[in-house]
């Protein structure tokens, strides 16, 4: 139920996110969620991909500086009310979302979250019968 | 034009060499019989006090490092117990210890009277006010010449840095006629007063003199233009004495080392070989008069040449011209010293692996600012922005108190900084003087 997503390090230079994308369309993998945090002088590129562990490699020939990330995927119908739903459960028993992003598709939508207790945040989704997508359903969409 | 100790500063070179003989013999006994460190290093030689009978044996004897001073850090080199040592200063080390040194009484009183031949030379006396803006603590700037001004009878203002309001206020409303400060803010200061609305004809200014850092004439036709004084170069390191080492007189024409307390020689940094008169290389002293600390052949680092002629002011001691640069990376940022290996200690303390950085000097309105850029390489990334400015910010920190100068930290991507093969780069020095 662990979705590995790719974070990446990047100076706050015009041209990075670029480089990055034109790598990751050279060796054929598909992006299927992105975002970017930033701060005044660098930032984090975060990417959901086909496939995660060849897309850190063929970065990291680039020397960019990766890491993969634990973090989990709901599948939700596409309103509000379910986004809210997941958080408050997640805040109630006191695990922190150190960030999310959501994209939507039709009437669905997924919700990415990265939390201080992976395990638990799993544990506790599943136990209000929410619908967690597997690795492999994520990288195919 | 006054002379503060005529007899030893217009001294014939022959009796400056009987006077450098005798007290180089002295020297040697008592860094022989009371310095563990030197009575090793002459005997592995197969030295002792007997063989040195003149200035020209010095030349047998070994040289001093600062990696000596730092490996024998703090007292180690001292030359009397510690109960008669009655001052201790430090500057910057070439890793995380400072360099410490300290002076008997005797020696505090050495360092007053060739300060005040130093600001004599300057053309101060007993009438003149000094606005000492050199920081007074650890540094020997502040003290240095602190006990030069009132050794000539001076009235001395201890203002030390910074707080550049007070600094004109008090110049005005005092009255300062002698500036003691780095050169750089000397210019940071004469656009102060400009900015300041204080009229340079109501300020009483004459004469400043100017160390700690290198300055160009450049830089010293800039000051003299700008605060309408006469600029005067004075130099010292505190393994020396601090201030008061070398000083110009008003002829401008190089600075006079006070060689009866300081015998300077002039060596090939490469092979260590005394260089003929007048030739470019480094400056190396050994102490003649020092008690708390003498030190024999002390490699200084800076480049120089010196010259033995009489100068037109009537002193005869040796002149040194202004300093032409470095033989090592040691770097003089608002007068404080900093070797980029400090700076690796630091990051090594961080991490156990050594990242690859790059400092890089600027000088803006005449203030110089350091930046460190660090690589993030993968074992540092976090993906969390907030670890990543936590870690930025112990890394400013943490070198902020080890090196005592501020400085901006940036994160940069792998492979950004450029390799070099054999000696890497460490340091982008923009600076023009």
């Amino acid at each position: 139920m662990i979705t590995h997503q790719l974070s990446v390090f990047l100076e706050n230079k015009s041209g990075r996110l670029t480089e990055v994308l034109e790598v990751l369309g050279e060796e054929n993998i598909r992006i299927t969620a992105l975002s970017v945090a930033d701060t005044a002088e660098f930032g984090i590129l975060r990417l959901i991909v086909s496939d995660p562990e060849k897309a850190r490699e063929f970065l990291k020939k680039k020397s960019f500086s990766v890491n993969l990330t634990e973090v989990i995927s709901v599948i939700v119908p596409n309103e509000a009310k379910h986004y809210a739903k997941i958080l408050r459960i997640l805040s109630d028993l006191g695990i922190s979302v150190e960030y999310t992003y959501a994209f939507s598709l039709g009437d669905k939508s997924i919700i990415i979250l990265r939390c201080s207790n992976t395990e638990e945040a799993i544990k506790a989704l599943k136990s209000h019968e929410l619908e967690l997508l597997r690795a492999s359903d994520l990288y195919k969409i | 034009m006054d002379i503060w100790n005529r007899h030893f500063e217009c001294m014939d070179r022959n009796g400056i060499r009987k006077v450098q003989s005798e007290r180089l013999r002295e020297t040697v006994e008592r860094v022989y019989f009371n310095v563990p460190f030197y009575r090793n290093r002459m005997q592995e030689a197969g030295l002792g006090p007997e063989n040195i009978h003149s200035i020209d044996d010095l030349s047998k004897l070994p040289f001093t490092t600062k990696h000596d001073l730092r490996d024998n850090y703090p007292f180690g080199l001292f030359a009397v117990p510690m109960s008669e040592i009655v001052r201790v200063h430090a500057s910057s080390g070439t890793t995380g210890k400072p360099t410490v040194v300290g002076y008997t009484r005797s020696d505090i009183a050495t360092w007053s009277e060739v300060m005040a031949r130093t600001l004599t030379a300057a053309g101060a006396n007993r009438n003149d006010f000094i606005q000492v803006a050199y920081g007074y603590g650890l540094f020997t700037g502040g003290l240095g010449l602190h006990y030069g001004g009132e050794k000539i009878g001076a009235s001395v203002i201890p203002i030390s840095g910074g707080n550049t309001v007070r600094q004109i206020q008090l110049m005005h409303d005092f009255g300062s006629t002698v500036l003691a400060c780095t050169p750089s803010y000397a210019l940071f200061l004469a656009e102060a007063i400009e900015e300041s609305g204080i009229k340079r004809e109501d300020l009483k200014l004459r004469v400043g003199v100017f160390g700690a850092e290198p300055w160009t004439e450049n830089m010293r036709r800039e000051i003299e233009e700008k605060l309408r004084i006469k600029a005067i170069d004075i130099y010292g390191l505190s393994e020396v004495i601090g201030p008061g080492v070398a000083g110009e007189c008003l002829v401008q024409e190089g600075l006079h080392i006070n060689e009866d307390h300081f015998f300077p020689e002039i060596i090939d940094p490469e092979t260590l070989q005394v260089l003929p008169e007048g030739s470019i290389g480094e400056l190396v002293f050994t102490t003649i008069t020092k008690e708390g600390l003498p030190l024999i052949r002390y490699r200084t680092r800076d480049l120089t040449r010196l010259n033995f002629e009489k100068c037109k002011c009537g002193r005869t001691m040796v002149r040194m011209e202004k300093c032409l640069g470095r033989s090592d990376d040691m770097l003089i940022i608002r007068g404080v010293n900093l070797f980029p290996s400090q700076v690796e200690s630091v990051l090594l303390e961080i991490s156990e692996i050594k990242p690859h950085y790059l400092l890089i000097v600027e000088r803006n309105n005449n203030l110089d600012s350091l930046e460190l850029k660090v690589e993030v390489e993968e074992e540092f990334f976090q993906d969390k922005i907030s670890e990543l400015q936590s870690l930025r910010e112990k890394i400013q920190n943490t070198i902020e108190s080890a090196i005592g100068l501020g400085l901006k930290v940036t994160l940069v991507e792998p492979k950004t900084i450029e390799r070099s093969e054999g000696k890497s780069k460490h340091v982008i020095d923009n600076r023009k003087f």
